[in-house]
């Protein structure tokens, strides 16, 4: 068993935050194992950034608690603030200072001196900024003051990491070496907990998402369960003729998602449609079917299903 | 107390001003010594101040003590609205710092910054105007604790403004007007009635007299009246700033 296991990495009870007129966060409440790889998801203005927010102790919820491996986030701070490094959405640095000096000051101010220096040049190393160590923080690129922020955020070698969107504006071979970085952290036995954008690269990534809507939480499953949970899949048959299949009647014509020229997209759901029926049906219409495919509904496909769903 | 942690932010807030030393303490120490000179030249025969004391000194005093708060008020105030508004704040709101080691490393920068251009201006200065001191122990303690309250302001300033422009008419509504009535170019004694009244409302007023008389063994009113009001206010100031810091008034949503 992992050691981090005994106690919740997060745990988030009955959390309500407003701003003004805005009820951002609605009685949430969530528990975050040791050692898991956690995504938290949801439309812009969902609530994520600002649960993220409370549990680093960045604002205060108005009602609820938070805990970071069994520490209160307010009444333990100092102790909470020791297990959890965040990696901010914002690209912010001090323009003040050099990438070593700024990893230092930030090590400092959790209480560790130079003897930190080897972790923070192995941080520098693994980010790929060793060479950049002794270089002011305004002349660094986007994607390197990105890297800077991670080992800000792990300088003081934290149990739980945050990562909030740390992969927005980010091109694809520094997204692919970051991840490649986070997956070592998780292998190492840190906790992770991400939002994201890209869905699948929470799909690809995460052990148990939780989707946020409307400051709520609308789902909390495995990645695997949340990809069955019913949504369906996708058949995609090929037509001899370029003509509108249009014999399709009842149930089966409800089934039409898509059709254009001799294409046509039908949505099935996993239980209840058969794929054989289905294409009985379009030969029925005197159509001859000269390919097919299927597509497994994605994490895409079930999160804006969620999310429709609660708005309707 | 996380001491370590402490001291990190206050020498992270001396290096910020360090590299930035042009603008940070040369240039304050040039603007003085030219009050000082403009000043000295224009109003030494106009000007009635102690008995036994000369114009320039007495206002090379007065302007020591304004470049002393001044600077320290500048100092924690502009780290903190830079911090916020470039969003950089968030390096030290992570931390296990708590709220009485957050003020204190950010007002001591402060002393240490309104001291260094204080201790600049008098070295400059004392070339040109021969400037006594009758009571190293009341200046000391005067410059100290006026830094430190201006230290202190600073931190309230930064905290409550969101953006640059309320800082800066923080600084040009209250803080200058403040310190340039309050007896840095002339004795309240030279006023008309009313306005020494209204001088004594002015909590700078015992800031500077008080400092004058570590100079000249001379002031305006009874020094240990000054060091009351000033630590009175130092206090009351501390009070406020502990609250907001607590209650993570503007910082912490």
């Amino acid at each position: 068993m992992h050691p981090l296991t005994m106690t919740p990495a997060i745990n988030i009870q009955s959390v309500h935050k407003r701003f003004g007129s805005v009820n951002a966060l609605k009685g949430v409440s969530l528990t975050i194992n040791g050692g898991e790889f956690f995504g938290l998801l949801g439309p812009n203005g969902a609530g994520k950034s600002t649960l993220i927010n409370i549990i680093a102790g960045l604002t205060r919820a108005d009602e609820g608690d938070v805990a970071v491996l069994g520490h209160h986030v307010v009444r333990n701070y100092r102790q909470s603030r020791r297990c959890i490094g965040v990696v901010p959405q914002e690209l912010v640095y001090d323009p003040f200072f050099t990438v070593r000096e700024a990893l230092r000051i930030q090590a400092g101010y959790f209480g560790l001196g130079r003897e930190n220096d080897p972790w923070i040049d192995e941080l520098l190393d693994a980010l790929m900024l060793g060479d950049k160590r002794d270089t002011n923080m305004r002349a660094l690129s986007g994607g390197m003051k990105r890297r800077v922020l991670i080992a800000q955020a792990l300088v003081h070698k934290p149990e739980v990491v945050v990562l909030d969107e740390p992969t927005a504006g980010v091109d694809v071979e520094l997204r692919q070496s970051l991840w490649a970085f986070v997956k070592r952290l998780h292998r190492d036995g840190h906790t992770i907990v991400l939002t994201t954008h890209y869905l699948e690269e929470a799909e690809a990534l995460c052990d148990r998402i939780a989707i946020l809507n409307h400051g709520e939480v609308i789902a909390l499953d495995t990645t695997q369960g949340l990809l069955e949970r019913g949504i369906g899949r996708t058949l995609r048959v090929c037509v001899t003729t370029a003509a509108p299949v249009t014999g399709l009647t009842g149930k089966y014509a409800a089934k039409i998602v898509r059709q254009a020229g001799n294409r046509l997209d039908l949505q099935l759901e996993r239980s209840s449609d058969s794929v054989v029926d289905m294409l009985d049906a379009v030969r029925q219409c005197g159509a001859t079917i000269i390919d097919l495919s299927t597509e497994e509904a994605d994490l895409e496909d079930v999160f804006v299903e969620l999310t429709r769903r609660k708005k309707a | 107390m996380n001491w370590r942690g402490m001291q990190t932010l206050f020498r992270k807030e001396l290096l910020r001003f360090y590299k930035v030393g042009l603008q940070t303490l040369a240039a304050p120490v040039m603007t003085t010594l030219l009050y000082l000179l403009v000043f000295a030249q224009a109003l030494q025969e106009r000007v009635q101040v102690f008995t036994g004391v000369d114009y320039a000194p007495f206002l090379l005093a007065g302007l020591i003590m304004m470049s002393i708060t001044q600077n320290a008020f500048a100092n924690s105030s502009s780290s903190l609205i830079q911090s916020k508004v470039t969003g950089n704040i968030v390096f030290i709101l992570l931390t296990p710092l708590s709220h009485v080691e957050f003020f204190l490393a950010f007002v001591a920068a402060a002393v240490v910054r309104g001291l260094a251009v204080g201790l600049g201006v008098y070295l400059a200065a004392v070339l040109l105007v021969p400037l006594p001191i009758h009571n190293p122990g009341w200046l000391v303690l005067f410059a100290v604790l006026n830094s430190a309250a201006l230290g202190t302001v600073g931190v309230i300033a930064g905290i409550w403004a969101e953006k640059f422009d309320q800082l800066a008419g923080f600084q040009n509504f209250i803080i200058i007007p403040l310190s340039f009535l309050s007896g840095v170019f002339y004795s309240i004694h030279a006023l008309p009635d009313f306005w020494q009244r209204a001088s004594h409302l002015n909590p700078f007023f015992y800031m500077i007299d008080g400092f004058r008389y570590g100079f000249f063994g001379a002031s305006d009113i009874d020094p240990s009246i000054s060091l009351a009001v000033v630590v009175s206010v130092f206090a009351a100031l501390v009070t406020l700033t502990l609250w907001m810091l607590r209650s993570g008034y503007k910082l912490r949503n």
